[in-house]
Formats: structure tokens, sequence, C-alpha cells
């Protein structure tokens, strides 16, 4: 493909992109730019049927021609939105759909998105297989393709913010700290959508709920590819990909569309999201991912829990993974493990009874004198009880207390669940599908999150969620309003207490066996109280799919990138603070606080699609 | 204005009248600091009833004494003969709301929101019905909903129902605050401040809803420092001055003592010194009265008492107050007319030069 010379006109008009609405690089006219754009994208896609390097040994085999596989294929998509993005911006007929709120802002965050992932593949492969040398004629193409690709995309032109000029008094680090903002500012405005977003004509209703069904089966196969990504650098690959062309496409109005949509089918969007991650199982030939599904819908289900506590009553918890623990080992206590004291076997029902009981008690004990406290006082406290619910398991061991709990060997061969015959133990072939241990317990999971769900979903949208809400703006005046504040964040403390034994009682059962080092405050392996926090927060206070999606990466992430080992955590406060310092409302911003942060702004950022709920 | 045919129908009724609010004797010491000393004061159904005093007079403490804020240290408060617990939420499903000096609404919920918390009290449904979502809940829900839409109807904020409450401007929150004060069904509701920083349109907005609350059967107890307000306002005023009630009665008898105006202005020694005194007070005092309307600064300034006088029948409360005005100056105005008064007469006249 030679696209990049078939618009011989363009210097023509060189002088009409003088004026204000340059591009931020200001090399090439705006309509050269917008060919030069369209050519280098779709020359990355032609680039992803060549071969990228001679050595298979870099992982996914990018040795063969015409057969993009791994990266090839994350590069390719991205190529592809490119080019649908550029000839929208084109005005051709059909595609004017795809970009509500006009194109240039989705192109760029489209040439970047490719741009990222594919230097970012070049890379890779230069690295591990020792320079340069190792690509094939493909992969300098591709580098070159993407990187002509975004430079030109830059050229495009923007609406330029109007900055403050520098004061020739100010110091010099004062005026490079201005110059350096006056950029930012800039930079930003060059990424973001043109104009605000077309309000969605209505639809048939048939017609919009298949869109949808469309875009929660996307989202699914998003994370179907996400989850079973093989290697590291897929991972990454995949984790650059999605988070751009995310930007891409919240860039190009698509999402806000979306959203619209899905507000207005709220209860349909979950149950669909629901449906849609109910089929993930199906979607996998072994245990191996089912596995890590579960674990994430033990940890999303126990954040939105918390989210009860924190998002909703303003209660900061630092402790929460206590009352995970207490389900779980009150669970694990009459479940007839060999090693439990009790030797007692209560059918799951009723074993599910008692943890979330336990739990409940165990939170209106903590709560009782601790909900008197208000703001840091309380998350010490409930720091403090945390790390006493472990210890005290830990001790109760028979030699330095009672024996109930087998102190740090905790409760081990905690025997499968049998439910009406069904052994959650088993392998079951339904249709033709082999539903496999994880699987099993990845539905009674997604049972019990859906429970979750409706709970926060109703108990939010009511007299006592206002009740909640009113004591985190403001806790004098909500006395003042007849509230009855202590009364009102117990029930708070003890409903996220319940949801988390709950969650506590299949955990036990999936994992065999429970120890206190499961249930630390901070620790490598979610979920632990600061994971669960940082889901919260990093989700979106107060929002039902947040914690879920933030749980999903906070999960995902750490458990994909073995290699960073020890430097995990590290990065995991890296980017807590990055994510705070820009996006301080979190993934899915709550509509009351996307206006409480981004009140000056005058192009808030996309909010994320609340698709991936229950994916 | 209503204000004469107000006071014509208090002076007709009052037997009918049952005490809404009675403190005895109210006493609220920090320490050593003895904030509030044994305040009594009534509120009758179908009165509105002020309470003034100079900045730091103990207005608002007296106020969360009243509200269960604070424990009063002494004495005791009674609700329709009741006494009060000392929990501010048990006082709100008592029957007394209030509303807060500076705005306290839950910024991040819609107006609309903000009128259901206050309905809080009157409504029972628990955690048990949310979840389970019966015909009873969604019954309570609707009528809730339809209370609070017709207060925010009342008072004139029903098209910002879906607004964020932080969102409203200045005049509308303190509005809202009264909705949402309002929405408990309360038979006394206590307004502090509810008109600083309004501008005279907004103020005589607020003094019709305050009105209108009153017509509604709800006893209004009101702290203000803007005297035309309150003399407008008022059935009865209480000067609250150091912590201790130095005269209550109607406005009249409340602005022609010599202590509040003392209290307000500082005490005459003697011709020099009051002089002095009097120029240093006078742009506090006059404040109010340039808030309350802005005509009236440049003809305070004129010289003469006369000019006075002859302004007075203009305002709002005049025409029943007119014929106590032949007694001193400053009795037939507010104190801010009467430092004007108590100014000219001084020999000091080069502050008006």
């Amino acid at each position: 493909m030679t696209t990049i010379s078939e618009n011989p006109q363009a210097p023509a008009t060189a002088e009409s992109a003088k004026t204000a609405d340059r591009g931020l690089i200001g090399l090439l006219p705006e309509r050269t730019a917008r060919a030069v754009t369209l050519g280098g994208a779709a020359l990355t896609v032609a680039s992803c049927f060549l071969s990228w390097t001679w050595d298979p040994d870099f992982p996914g085999d990018l040795t063969v021609y015409g057969y993009p596989a791994g990266l090839q294929l994350q590069v390719l998509l991205l190529g592809v939105l490119t080019v649908l993005f550029a000839l929208s911006s084109y005005g051709v007929k059909g595609l004017g759909w795809l970009t509500p709120a006009g194109a240039d802002g989705a192109v760029k965050f489209g040439a970047l998105a490719s741009f990222g992932t594919a230097w970012f593949t070049v890379i890779a492969i230069s690295v591990e297989l020792g320079g340069l040398v190792n690509l094939e004629p493909g992969g300098f193409v591709l580098a070159v393709a993407t990187l002509v690709t975004l430079l030109a995309a830059l050229d495009l032109p923007f609406k330029r913010p109007t900055v403050l000029p520098v004061d020739p008094e100010d110091t010099g680090w004062d005026q490079f700290k201005h110059r350096a903002g006056n950029g930012w500012a800039s930079f930003k405005a060059t990424f973001s959508a043109p104009r605000p977003v077309k309000k969605l004509r209505p639809l048939p209703t048939a017609v919009e709920i298949l869109i949808i069904a469309v875009v929660l089966g996307l989202a699914l196969s998003v994370f179907t590819y996400g989850i079973g990504t093989e290697y590291d650098e897929l991972f990454l690959g995949f984790l650059i990909t999605a988070g751009l062309g995310f930007a891409a496409i919240g860039a190009s109005g698509l999402l806000k569309q979306v959203t619209q949509l899905t507000a207005k089918h709220q209860n349909l969007t979950i149950a669909g999201a629901f449906i849609a991650a109910a089929l993930f199982p199906f979607t996998q030939t072994d245990d191996q991912y089912a596995t890590l599904g579960v674990y994430i819908l033990i940890f999303a289900t126990v954040a939105l829990g918390l989210n009860i506590v924190v998002g909703l009553a303003g209660l900061l918890d630092l402790g929460y993974v206590a009352f995970l623990g207490v389900g779980a080992y009150a669970a694990a206590l009459v479940s007839g493990a060999p090693t439990s004291p009790f030797g007692v076997h209560f059918p799951f029902w009723a074993a599910i009874l008692v943890g979330a009981a336990a739990s409940v008690v165990f939170g209106v004990l903590i709560g009782a004198p601790t909900l008197r406290l208000r703001g840091d006082y309380l998350a010490i406290v409930t720091l403090g009880f945390g790390e006493i619910f472990r210890i005290t398991v830990m001790n109760t061991d028979g030699t330095s207390g009672p024996d109930i709990t087998n102190g740090s060997n905790g409760i081990a061969s905690i025997p499968n669940l049998n439910l009406f015959g069904f052994d959650f133990g088993q392998a079951h072939t339904i249709a033709g599908f082999t539903i496999g241990r994880f699987a099993n317990y990845f539905f009674l999971m997604l049972l019990i999150t859906a429970v979750v769900v409706l709970v926060f979903r109703r108990s939010g949208d009511s007299r006592i969620g206002r009740a909640w809400v009113a004591i985190r703006e403001d806790e004098t005046a909500a006395l003042a309003m007849g509230i009855n504040g202590f009364r009102v964040k117990l029930i708070a403390f003890a409903l996220g207490a319940g949801l988390a034994g709950l969650a506590g009682t299949v955990q036990a059962h999936v994992t065999y066996t429970v120890t206190p080092e499961q249930y630390l405050f901070a620790g490598p392996i979610p979920p632990n109280s600061a994971f669960l926090l940082a889901a919260v927060v990093l989700g979106g206070m107060g929002t039902m799919s947040g914690p879920l999606v933030g749980a999903a990466l906070l999960f995902l992430i750490p458990n994909k990138l073995q290699f960073m080992g020890e430097y995990q955590l590290f990065a995991f406060g890296v980017a807590l603070v990055l994510i705070m310092r820009f996006r301080p409302e979190g993934i899915v911003a709550d509509k009351r606080r996307q206006l409480e942060f981004h009140e000056h702004d005058e192009q808030p950022a996309p909010a994320a699609t609340p698709a991936k709920a229950g994916a | 204005m209503t204000t004469t045919t107000t006071k014509a129908e208090a002076g007709a009724e009052p037997a009918a009248r049952e005490t809404v609010l009675d403190a005895r004797g109210v006493t609220m010491r920090f320490g050593g600091l003895t904030a509030v000393r044994d305040v009594n004061l009534t509120v009758n159904s179908g009165e509105i009833v002020g309470l003034i005093g100079p900045n730091g007079a103990g207005k608002t403490t007296f106020f969360n004494c009243l509200t269960g804020l604070y424990v009063p240290t002494e004495g005791e408060v009674r609700y329709k003969g009741q006494v009060l617990p000392p929990k501010s939420f048990k006082v709100t499903a008592a029957g007394i709301a209030r509303t807060f000096q500076n705005i306290r609404l839950f910024n991040n919920m819609t107006v609309l929101e903000n009128v259901l918390v206050g309905r809080h009290t009157r409504t029972k449904e628990g955690l048990w019905s949310a979840l389970l979502r019966g015909p009873g809940f969604k019954r309570a829900e609707a009528a809730s909903e339809k209370r609070a839409m017709e207060l925010l109807e009342f008072v004139g904020l029903a098209e910002k129902a879906q607004h964020l409450s932080k969102n409203l401007p200045y005049g509308e929150q303190r509005k809202l605050e009264i909705a949402r004060a309002l929405a408990s069904d309360p038979g006394l509701i206590l307004l502090d401040e509810p008109t600083a920083g309004m501008n005279p349109q907004e103020t005589r907005a607020a003094e019709e809803l305050i009105f209108a609350i009153r017509d509604m059967g709800i006893a209004v107890l009101v702290i203000e420092h803007d005297m035309r307000f309150i003399f407008n306002l008022c059935d009865r005023v209480a000067v609250l001055v150091q912590g201790q009630k130095l005269i209550e009665g109607d406005s009249q008898t409340v602005q022609g003592d010599e202590r509040v105006i003392a209290a307000y202005l500082g005490e005459p020694i003697d011709e020099t010194p009051k002089a002095e005194a009097l120029a240093a007070e006078t742009p506090e005092a006059e404040a109010p009265a340039a808030e309350t309307d802005a005509d009236e600064a440049p003809e305070a300034e004129a010289p003469a008492d006369e000019a006075d006088e002859a302004e007075a029948p203009a305002d709002d409360e005049a025409p029943d107050e007119a014929p106590a005005a032949d007694g001193t100056p400053a009795e037939d105005d507010t104190p801010a007319d009467a430092a004007d008064a108590a100014k000219d007469a001084a020999p000091g006249k080069e502050n008006d030069a």
C-alpha cells in the first residue's frame, strides 16, 4: 500500500493551515496530515500481515507472513480502528455513527494506541532477542508507519485552549512551571473530542437492546482475551491496547452514547452483564482461567460490600478483610473438614447463614464501640481490629489459646460443596462444554455477586441509603435532620460485614484451606484490606460497577505480571498515586463526584461504560 | 407586608395559644466560660420570635442547646410540655427543625434528595423493606417524594429538583435548607440567620417565606442581625447580651430599651468621648440598614432628625409605630437610625463633612 503519496494536491492548501487552529506539531498542513494519517494507519494494518521477526523464539511466533498472531492481532485491531476513524473524519458515508463527538480526537488516540503497542512490540523484540537485527522488514515498516501516523495525527488541528502568558518577572523555575502547565493544557486539548456528543436519537427498543447485547459481548471478549493472555508481553500489550483503545472510543463519543443507552435500560444491562459473565466459563476449554475468574469475583464482591461502608456511608474501614476471614472461618469450621475441632457438617445453606451471621455479629461488636469516632480515628481503630482478628486466629491453636482455628496451619481439606446432588468438586459436561471445579464455583460466586449487587443497588436508593450519603456529606447536619447517626452507621457497617462474610463462605470452599495469612492488611495477593480499598477508590467510590472493574484490574495485573516480583507493591503504589492525580474520581465516575472533581474542566473525561460490570 | 394584621391577630387570640417551646434557666458553660447564662424563653404556636444580640452574645450556642447539639449545663428545654432528649436527632423527631448559620446542605446530593433526607424522621422504612421493595416501600417512597416536591414548590425550587445542591446560588441554598427543615413536619422551626449575605430583594422574599411558614401553623424562632428584618417579622423579640437575656417584648419595647441601645452602641460616658465612640461604632451599626435598603443610606446621612422621622412612614412597619415615635428619636427606628440620631446630636459634626 502506498497511500502516503495518493494526495498530490495537498500542498496547495498549505496557507489555510497557518491560522490559529494548527496541529500540536505543525509540520504538515491539515489536509496532508489527514491523508498521511489515513495512509499510515492503512500501512499499519498491512504491516500486521508481514513477518516482524525471523526468530520464532519471541513469544507468539511473529514470523509468519499473512497470518497475524499475538501482538500483531492487537496492532491490527488498533490499525483498523484508526483507519475507520480517519475515514469517518473524511465524512465517508455510513461511518458517521462511529464518531458522534467528531473524529479528530479519536484518530489521535487511535494513532497513539497503535504507536504504543507497535513500538512496545518492536522494543520488546529488540531487547529480548538482542538487537534490532532481529527485526524483519515488516517490523521496520510497522515502526515507521505507526510513527508517521502518530506525527501526522498530531498535525490535525484542534481547538487550542486559552493559556495565560508567562509573567516575565517570575523566577526561572516559576516560568518553567508555567510553560509546562501551558504545554500540558495544549497537549490535553489535542486529544479531547472536538465537539460535544450528539444526543442519541431514539431507536426502536429492540435495536437498543441489541446494541447493549453487542457491547456486553464485546466486553466479554475483551475480558476473556485479557484473562487468557499467555505471556507477559501479550498482557502488557493488551493493557496498552485496551487502555488507549478505550480512550479512543471515549474520545469518539461512542462511549457516552452507550452510557446513555445503558442508563436507559439499567436493569436490562445489569441482567445482560450477568449473563455475559455466566457465559465466561463456556469460552474456556479448561479450568485454568476459571480459577482466576472465581478469585476475581470473590475479590470484586467483597470490594462492592466495602463500597457500601466506604463509598456510601463514608466510613473508612481499613480492616475490612477481617470480615471475609470471619465468614470463611465460620464456614470452614462447620464444613466437616477433618481439621475443624467441631466436626460438624452443615449443609451449605446453613453454612452460608452461619458465615454471614458470624460476620454481622463481629461487625456489630467492632462497630458499636468504634463508630462513635469520626474520620481518621475510625480508620486507625478498624486497622487495629483487622490485625486483632488475624492474630487472634493465629493464637487460638491449642497452645497459646483454646484450640479453635489450628493457628497458623489453618483449617485444611475443606470438602467440596454438594448442592442438590451437584458435586462442585467434579467436572460436569453441559451441552458439550466441560465445566470444571472452579467453573462450578464461578457460577455459585456469580450468584453471590448478584445478591450483593442487588443489596447495593436497593439499599443505596432508599431512605437508609440517603441517610448514609447524608452522614458522609455532613454528619452534624444529618443528625439535625433526625438521622440517628450511630444506628445508621452501624447498619452500614454490619451490612458490609455480612456481605463480606457471604463471600467468605464460598472462598473457604474454593481455596480448600483457610489460614490467617490470607487476611492481611496489605500483601501482594488480593484480597487484602489495602487492595480492597484500592479497588473501591480506583474503580470509583459510591458506584456499583466501579469496584467490580477496579477489583478485576487489581487482581489481573499482579497476577499476569509475575515477572515484576517484589516490585509489585511499589508499582501498585505508583499507579495509585498517578490515578489519584489524574482521575481522582476513579475509573467509573459517580456522576456526583465527576462534578465535584472536574467542575472547572471544560471537557470532563468520558466515563467508562458500566458494561464490564458483571465481567 | 402584613405586619399590621399579624400583630392584630397576635393580640386578638393569645389565650388559644399553646406553648410550643419552653426553655427554662438554660445555662451552657464551656469550662470556665459561660456562653449562655440562665436564659428563659417561650415560643407559642403561630408566633414568630426573634433572637438578637451582638456577635458572640451566645445566640447560636443557645440554639444548639435547644436542638440537642449541646446538652445544657443547667436548665431544661420543653417542647409542647415534654422535656427534650439531649440528642439532636431525637429533638428533630420530637418536632423541632433547624437551619444553620453557615449553610450545611448535603452538597453532593440533588436538591430533591436533600429534602428527602429531611423526611427521614417521618418515614419508617428500614433496611429490610429497602431490600425487599414491597408495595409498602414503594408507597412510602412515592409519598415522601410527593411531599418533598410540594415543599420544593413551596420555596420555589421545584424546577431545580435534580440539580446538585452545591450548584445552587446562595439564596436558593438558604431556601433549600428551609425546605429540608420543613420536610420533618416540625411544630417549631429554628432559623439561624436566614438572610445573612442576602440582598434586599432576597431578604424581602425570605420575609414572605417566613410568614408563609408561620401561616402553615409552624412556630418560628429566628436569629438575625438585620434589625429592620427582625422588627418587621417578629411578634416578640428577645435580646441576648453576653449570654444573658436582657429584655424580651414586642419590637417597640425592645427598640426603646436603653440597655439594648447600649449593648449595640456602647454606653455614653460624657460628651467628648461619646462622639469618638460613636464614630467608631457607626459603620458597624449602619451595616444592616445599608443592607436592608440601599436608598436608606443617603437619607440616613441627613443632618436633621426630622428627616429620619419623615422617612419612617415609608417603612413597612411604620403605620402602627408612628404614634409611638414621638418619644426620643432613638425609639422609632432601628438602632442604625438611632446611631445617626445620636451622632447628629453630638457636637462632632465634622464626621459628616
